[in-house]
């Protein structure tokens, strides 16, 4: 609970300024929009069924939608314009709730300006108002109290999906709830949520103020909403004008090992004297993505991975040859430096419960494959769609009954209450062990392998600060310590926090290095 | 009467039509009508005889699609539409006041688009609250809190404040009750007269009519059918549609005349 309260400031600074500024440049687009719409019968069509058809894209999946879109944009202001643009981060959320938070307003925008009586425009021409003084005068005063009404719909929308910004790399409250159910820390996500939820409705009571002040022309109501939105706004905002930008930016995707490597790597660029932000719980594709492009300095990802989705090779060399042959690949072709080797692999495998493998004669994948056909695969949310699983599956010729996909923590508990037979587990995870859980051996060498390696941005390639903290970690994690360390902080009794897990690998390599 | 005729009209209507969308019958067809300074006229008609889009061309509510309407000799087709409309008072139907506005406010709204100073607006609401006879606490009230009589007085004040030659009104009284109906009318054709105004006011009311106005112009499909004075409309009717018209405000006061008689 301590441990929430102290990235509240952080976070909820973060999560108000994105949902402010997408208010505003959301009601700067919608409230003109809706004028124009309001007069003609053509445009209100189309304003209103786009603005709808925004409203059906789920926010997750509209947020990721930006990040590609904002790739390709950045790429041709480089290359026409000589400057990039960030695509991860705050310009894609606030995009993406901005979208978001024009339904809303626009369709309450348009409503309230048709609503009004008609006798009331025509003495508004008759005595002789231009159109402008006309809309200005009589017609927003009058529509005023149902576009408000629309603004409180859409600013309780807008922070509620702004929790998902983080999955984009912008730091939110959605902090709390990511990474709060890749660790099963309900504390982290019921915080989350209430955070989120007390946020709106504390905005909703003060634009509530701000509409029966329009409404009933109450000039106190008003002036009370309308300060009292300022006010709050701008002290949430505060804590980040006090901490300047961070000199690095360390990401992490979306499970725990990720985190706790985060904050490892974090700890010990901030033990040199240099700021550090996390930007986690980023996608596996966005994670690279953001590093080639600069938006995060350094992360850990696995050598198959890189292999097979980044460089797109389907062959499976040795170890080191890959090693070699990827480091050699990603500076030549992104200019991305690989640090080293952590010293494990967390490989894709499959695992089943250890009891049954035994029963049922399962030692490798080749014996599963005579059984798949009455088995259901349990898989994380992108094993299914990643070559690897398409390459186990030809190798072997699986086939399985039904596949089904989960978030990593709910995967094993799937297994766990034998909703599915066999997943898809990483060989770091220090559930393996804890639920004694069998790895299926892959004996045709049909997946790469996967090393855990640091990868550092091009323009931090060669940073002396960065390679000052992080190549000590190199060969020093043996999978064993990360087992540990995982399962700290995926278990359900005694879980520790993924800063708690990280100073538990730093104790390792103290030890270890004397 | 024949004084004012003689004088050069100052509005006046030179065959215009007006029909609205193709193929539709013309609302207005070849209406030409002249107006002298200081004439109060009323437009009478069934609904759809287009009284109302005749009154509406001389502020340019509407613009005809033929012919032409001048003021003072000038087409107001050359002039802006709202510069026009602050020279011109208007009053209609149910007020039309602006319900987010409080009655001084409704009522110095043409003032003020036309950049009077502070305090001459000011000075000006309290003098047209008197004139219409209105409290000056009211000035501070919104139109929802006045009565349907108190709302029409507001209108005509706000018709009156930027002080114009020409007042039109679109059935101005209609929606009021017979007695309100009738001191609203009475205390409109005082200030008329004593003001100098021009009126041309829309109404379906033959009885009004004949009450205020100097002259009476009848309307059917689009055409106007007769031009007279309320006396002249006493007169035997060669037009049937003029004649029933005018039949029923005659012989409703020809009974109202036959029971008071009874009486004494």
């Amino acid at each position: 609970m301590s441990a929430a309260w102290r990235e509240l400031p952080n976070y909820l600074a973060n999560h108000v300024l994105i949902a402010a500024a997408a208010m505003a440049l959301g009601l700067a687009l919608s409230l003109p929009l809706a004028v124009v719409a309001a007069r003609n019968a053509r445009v209100r069509f189309v304003v209103l069924a786009v603005a709808g058809l925004v409203q059906t894209i789920p926010g997750l999946a509209l947020l990721a939608l930006f990040y590609p879109l904002l790739l390709g944009a950045s790429a041709l202001t480089q290359t026409s314009l000589g400057f990039s643009i960030p695509a991860l981060g705050f310009l894609p959320s606030v995009l993406a709730l901005t979208l978001y938070s024009m339904l809303p307003v626009l369709r309450n925008g348009v409503t309230g300006l048709m609503g009004v009586d008609p006798r009331v425009i025509e003495a508004a021409d008759g005595v002789g108002m231009t159109v402008r003084q006309r809309l200005l005068q009589v017609e927003a005063p009058l529509a005023a109290p149902v576009v408000m009404a629309g603004v409180r719909t859409a600013t309780v929308w807008t922070i509620g999906a702004a929790t998902l910004a983080t999955s984009v790399g912008q730091t939110s409250l959605g902090n709390y709830i990511f990474s709060g159910l890749q660790t099963e820390n309900w504390v982290f996500v019921l915080f989350g949520c209430a955070a989120a939820t007390i946020l709106a409705l504390i905005a909703d009571q003060l634009l509530g103020l701000v509409e029966t002040g329009v409404a009933q022309r109450n000039q106190r109501r008003l002036g009370l909403g309308i300060a009292g939105l300022l006010i709050g706004t701008l002290l949430a905002v505060l804590p980040l004008l006090g901490s300047g930008r961070p000199a690095y930016v360390i990401g992490a995707k979306n499970f725990s090992e990720q985190f706790i490597l985060a904050e490892l790597m974090s700890r010990r660029i901030e033990a040199l004297g240099s700021g550090v932000r996390r930007n986690e719980s980023l996608g596996s594709a966005v994670a690279f993505r953001a590093l080639a492009g600069g938006d995060i300095d350094a992360y850990v990802d696995y050598t198959g991975t890189l292999w097979t989705n980044v460089l797109g090779r389907t062959d499976t060399p040795p170890r080191t040859e890959l090693l070699a042959e990827m480091t050699r690949l990603l500076r030549e072709k992104f200019g991305v430096e690989v640090l080293g080797s952590l010293g494990f692999e967390n490989a894709y495998v499959l695992a089943m419960a250890g009891n049954r493998a035994i029963s049922q004669g399962i030692v490798s994948v080749a014996d599963l494959a005579g059984k798949a056909p009455g088995l259901t695969l349990g898989s994380d949310l992108e094993f299914l769609s990643r070559p690897e699983w398409a390459a186990l599956k030809s190798a072997y010729g699986l086939a399985f009954r039904s596949e089904r996909s989960y978030s990593p923590t709910f995967m094993y508990r799937a297994l766990d209450t034998q909703t599915v037979d066999v997943i898809s587990a990483f060989s770091s995870d220090g559930r393996i062990a804890a639920q004694k859980l069998a790895v299926l051996t892959d004996p045709k060498g049909a997946t790469p392998s996967y090393d855990a390696v640091i990868l550092l941005a091009p323009k931090r390639a060669k940073d002396a600060v960065l390679r000052q903290a992080l190549l000590p970690l190199v060969g020093a994690i043996p999978v064993e310590r990360m087992r540990q360390a995982n399962l700290m902080v995926d278990r359900d009794e005694g879980k520790a926090t993924p800063k708690d897990a990280a100073a538990f690998l730093a104790a390792g390599l103290s030890s270890e290095r004397r | 009467m024949t004084a004012n005729l003689e004088e050069r009209a100052l509005i006046e209507i030179d065959h215009i039509g007006k029909s609205y969308g193709a193929g539709a019958p013309p609302a207005v067809d070849d209406v030409s009508l002249s107006v002298p300074q200081g004439t109060f006229i009323a437009l009478v008609g069934t609904s759809g005889s287009g009284k109302t889009t005749v009154m509406k061309t001389i502020n340019r509510l509407i613009d005809p699609d033929r012919g032409e309407v001048r003021i003072d000799g000038a087409p107001v087709i050359s002039i802006d539409a709202p510069t026009l409309r602050r020279r011109i008072g208007y009053v209609f139907q149910g007020a039309g006041l602006f319900p987010h506005l409080r009655v001084a406010e409704n009522i110095g709204v043409t003032p003020r688009l036309l950049g009077w100073a502070r305090a001459d607006i000011a000075n000006r609401i309290v003098e047209l609250l008197d004139l219409v006879e209105l409290p000056q606490a009211f000035s501070n009230r919104y139109p929802s809190e006045l009565s349907g009589g108190q709302q029409q007085r507001v209108a005509v004040a706000r018709a009156l404040a930027a002080k114009p030659k020409i007042v039109l009104m679109d059935e101005p009284f209609g929606a009021l009750d017979p007695v309100t109906r009738d001191t609203l009318g009475t205390a409109y054709r005082a200030l008329h007269r004593s003001l100098g105004l021009t009126t041309i006011m829309v109404t379906h009311d033959m009885q009004e009519a004949i009450l205020l106005a100097d002259r009476i112009v009848v309307m059917k499909a689009g055409r106007v059918i007769a031009d007279v004075t309320p006396q002249g409309l006493l007169a035997p009717q060669a037009d049937p549609d003029v004649a029933a018209l005018i039949a029923v405000p005659l012989r409703q006061a020809e009974r109202v005349r036959a029971i008071t008689g009874d009486r004494s």
